[in-house]
């Protein structure tokens, strides 16, 4: 059957061949640059984002090689309240956001898709790693090093219905070759890594510049002061890098964070094991099949390219109480529990909190 | 098969400028030179000067070739400005239109942001008129520290045509040179320069079916004290009276000296064609989408041009929707990384952000026939119901 397909394309190699298949496949495809930033300069300028000029003009040249309309769609204010404005709240509220999950929650498979519909279109398609199946199950990319099903997991049923991931099938070492195959130019263009809105990749000081300077104490889980902080809004728990205390443990042992309190803006550290998590509470639980009527067995993921974990998995009253088999370290609240039935998706949750040892 | 409604983007070339443009690609010889095969060179751009002279009254003298019309507001706008200040450094203020093309907007801004002019933007009227009485108002009591004022001659987005003898003569009255932006009216309107009053007058080869590349700024001689006589923006081998430098592109001026002649006899006949398709136009979207509101001058305007606001529609969705039927138009406003801004135009008529955001120009030409104003006709009205549901986003 021909569909109307709205391409999304970042100026990427992975939307390039996206776009390219939906089009050898038979559909009626434009593609569209969706400009998330009003003032491109303000974000990234390097080559690796995906709100510069140059990554516009990328997408142009792609989509004219595969020779569809194109056009560039301007979503920077609806980006900047449901992306940006969220990924600094969420942080000020000692979370750890993940922002492209964000954004494919509210603007690809969202205000995108919303526009593409009314404006005739029938599915959106990006270049996702992921396999969508016809009855709508989710499963991994079969590139597992590129998965990215943990960053679509937050999308509803009704969402994926007009969803399209035409790359779920191939590597990533595949899609490069296919798209110098194609001839298009982005074949060698390097892969994006960090957040697009974050110029030089430093959230730190992107948070600092918004948040403003916050100092607090960083104590250990007795409550003694072991150093300071300019801001309990920029670590995150697990974090062992950057904690800049003058002096060493009394056992000599590296120190992590275990907890962002907003409210005393307090950093707690301590050693790697009480990093341990067993329970996990999560919130706003979406599920790809029908919502399961007890608990269940299954495996979890809980941060993106993260460890796979077995659990029990128990919806409640307001969530998701999720019992791992083994302890994982490094849970941050705010990050997403997706939860997988070998590589297919069975649903998600937002992390709220998390205890060390089962109720 | 394209229907094409965008003829102030460009005009396809007319046959007589592609076979002038092609013979002369062939030929060699820079008209610089000073053997035989330079001076066969030289004698084609003489002769087209003196076509595109004649053409818009001025004399071939006063023609200065550059490569467009944006390099002929450059070299108005701030050569005027680097000229007259130097002649008096009291002379700091720039009078401008607040509805020019950005060739002169952005221009004139640069002297604001860079050269320390004071500008002011002379305000429009509801219909995107600049009156006298508003350029006189901006001029107020003391005309002396006014470098230059620039005026365009029609409006490129929503077709006002502009009085542009009556503020050419209170420029002159005031002492002060005038430049006016013609590239839109040039082929469309019988633009004369020896009559108009004005000092300097911008053409594009493109615009009338002449190629890309070619344009001209025509450039009255200095008569004190009504002198403007611009600083280069190039310097080189002292082409084009030392103004503008740069080996002179023989077969694009060919081109656009064979445009202007073969449209020159039969100018008034084909206006007056262009107007009737464009009111059956005006007509047609009308009576499809009753709410449409017709932008500029419903008198004074380009026969060819057609601009409306579709309340509720994203100019940019009705663009996409037409395009994919075939039918190629303008939303007629600047792109910022190819994200349309709100039109400085439509804003300076007073129109709100969303009216300026819901707004296509139709424009027709040479090639414009009645079967593509009914197949504007047939789509019009469900693509905008489908942009409606779109909304504004």
């Amino acid at each position: 059957m021909t569909l109307r397909v709205l391409a999304a394309m970042s100026g990427g190699v992975d939307s390039a061949v996206a776009a390219a298949r939906a089009a050898e496949a038979g559909h009626d495809v434009t593609g569209v640059h969706m400009a998330l930033s009003s003032n491109p300069q303000s974000y990234r300028t390097g080559a690796r984002g995906c709100c510069t000029l140059e990554d516009s003009r990328d997408a142009r040249r792609a989509a004219d090689v595969i020779g569809i309309p194109f056009y560039v769609w301007d979503l920077a204010e609806r980006f900047h309240e449901d992306v940006v404005e969220d990924f600094v709240s969420e942080y000020a509220a000692g979370r750890t956001p993940n922002p492209c999950l964000r954004c494919n929650e509210k603007i690809k498979f969202a205000a995108l898709l919303d526009k593409a519909m009314a404006l005739g279109f029938d599915a959106v398609c990006t270049g996702h790693y992921a396999r969508l199946g016809g009855d709508g199950v989710l499963r991994r990319g079969v590139d597992g090093g590129k998965d990215q099903s943990y960053v679509l997991a937050v999308c509803t049923p009704e969402q994926l219905a007009h969803a399209m991931f035409p790359l779920g099938d191939t590597t990533k070492a595949g899609i490069r070759a296919e798209a110098a195959r194609r001839g298009l130019q982005v074949a060698d263009k390097p892969d994006s890594h960090d957040i697009c809105f974050i110029a030089d990749g430093d959230t730190r000081a992107f948070l600092a510049e918004r948040l403003g300077e916050a100092p607090g104490p960083i104590v250990d889980a007795d409550g003694n002061r072991v150093g300071d902080h300019d801001g309990a809004y920029a670590y995150t728990v697990g974090q062992r890098k950057g904690l800049r205390l003058g002096r060493p443990a009394p056992d000599g042992r590296a120190r992590y964070v275990l907890d962002i309190s907003p409210v005393t803006n307090t950093v707690t550290v301590g050693p790697r094991e009480a990093l341990d998590v067993r329970v996990i509470t999560a919130e706003r639980p979406v599920w790809l099949g029908p919502e399961p009527s007890g608990p269940i067995g299954c495996e979890v993921q809980l941060r993106a390219h993260g460890e796979v974990y077995g659990c029990v998995a128990e919806p409640s009253a307001d969530g998701l109480t999720i019992t791992l088999d083994a302890p994982a370290r490094g849970v941050a609240p705010g990050q997403a529990a997706v939860l997988y039935e070998g590589d297919r998706v069975l649903g998600s949750a937002t992390i709220a909190e998390t205890a060390r040892v089962p109720a | 098969m394209v229907t094409y409604l965008d003829h102030a983007a460009t005009t396809p070339m007319l046959p007589e400028a592609v076979a002038a443009v092609t013979a002369e690609m062939s030929a060699l010889g820079n008209a610089s030179s000073l053997h035989t095969v330079g001076r066969r060179a030289r004698r084609v751009v003489e002769e087209s000067r003196e076509i595109i002279a004649e053409a818009f009254d001025a004399r071939p003298s006063e023609v200065v070739f550059t490569s467009g019309g944006t390099e002929a507001d450059n070299l108005a706008v701030k050569g005027g400005f680097w000229a007259r200040r130097a002649a008096d450094p009291a002379r700091t203020r720039v009078l401008a239109g607040s509805v020019e093309h950005h060739a002169v907007m952005d221009a004139v801004q640069w002297l604001g942001d860079h050269e320390g002019a004071r500008i002011e933007w002379i305000p429009s009227d509801g219909l995107g008129r600049i009156t006298p009485a508003a350029l006189r108002e901006a001029i107020g009591p003391d005309a002396s520290d006014i470098a230059l004022i620039t005026v365009m001659w029609a409006n490129n987005e929503v077709g006002t045509v502009q009085p542009v003898a009556e503020l050419a003569a209170i420029a002159r009255e005031h002492g002060v040179p005038f430049h006016t932006d013609a590239v839109q009216a040039a082929g469309q309107l019988p633009v004369r320069f020896g009559a108009s009053g004005a000092q300097a007058l911008t053409i594009s080869g493109h615009k009338l079916g002449g190629p890309l590349g070619a344009g001209a700024l025509l450039l009255a001689k200095p008569k004190p004290p009504l002198s403007l006589d611009p600083v280069p923006l190039l310097h080189g081998g002292g082409q084009e009276r030392d103004v503008r430098s740069g080996t002179l592109d023989t077969p694009s001026i060919a081109g656009f000296a064979a445009a202007v002649q073969a449209t020159a006899g039969h100018r008034e006949e084909e206006a007056r064609r262009l107007a009737a398709l464009r009111d059956a136009l005006i007509d047609a979207v009308r009576a499809a989408v009753p709410d449409a509101i017709l932008n500029g001058d419903p008198g004074e305007r380009l026969p060819g041009n057609a601009h409306f606001s579709f309340p509720g529609c994203e100019g940019d969705s009705l663009l996409m929707l037409l395009d994919a039927r075939g039918i190629a138009c303008s939303t007629g406003s600047a792109c910022s990384a190819g994200v349309s801004q709100p039109s400085h135009v439509l804003l300076a008529m007073g129109a709100d952000p969303e009216r300026a955001r819901g707004s296509l120009r139709f424009t027709l030409g040479h090639t414009s026939t009645e079967a593509d104003v009914k197949a504007l006709a047939d789509a019009i009205g469900p693509v905008v119901e489908r942009a409606r549901r779109a909304g504004l986003t």
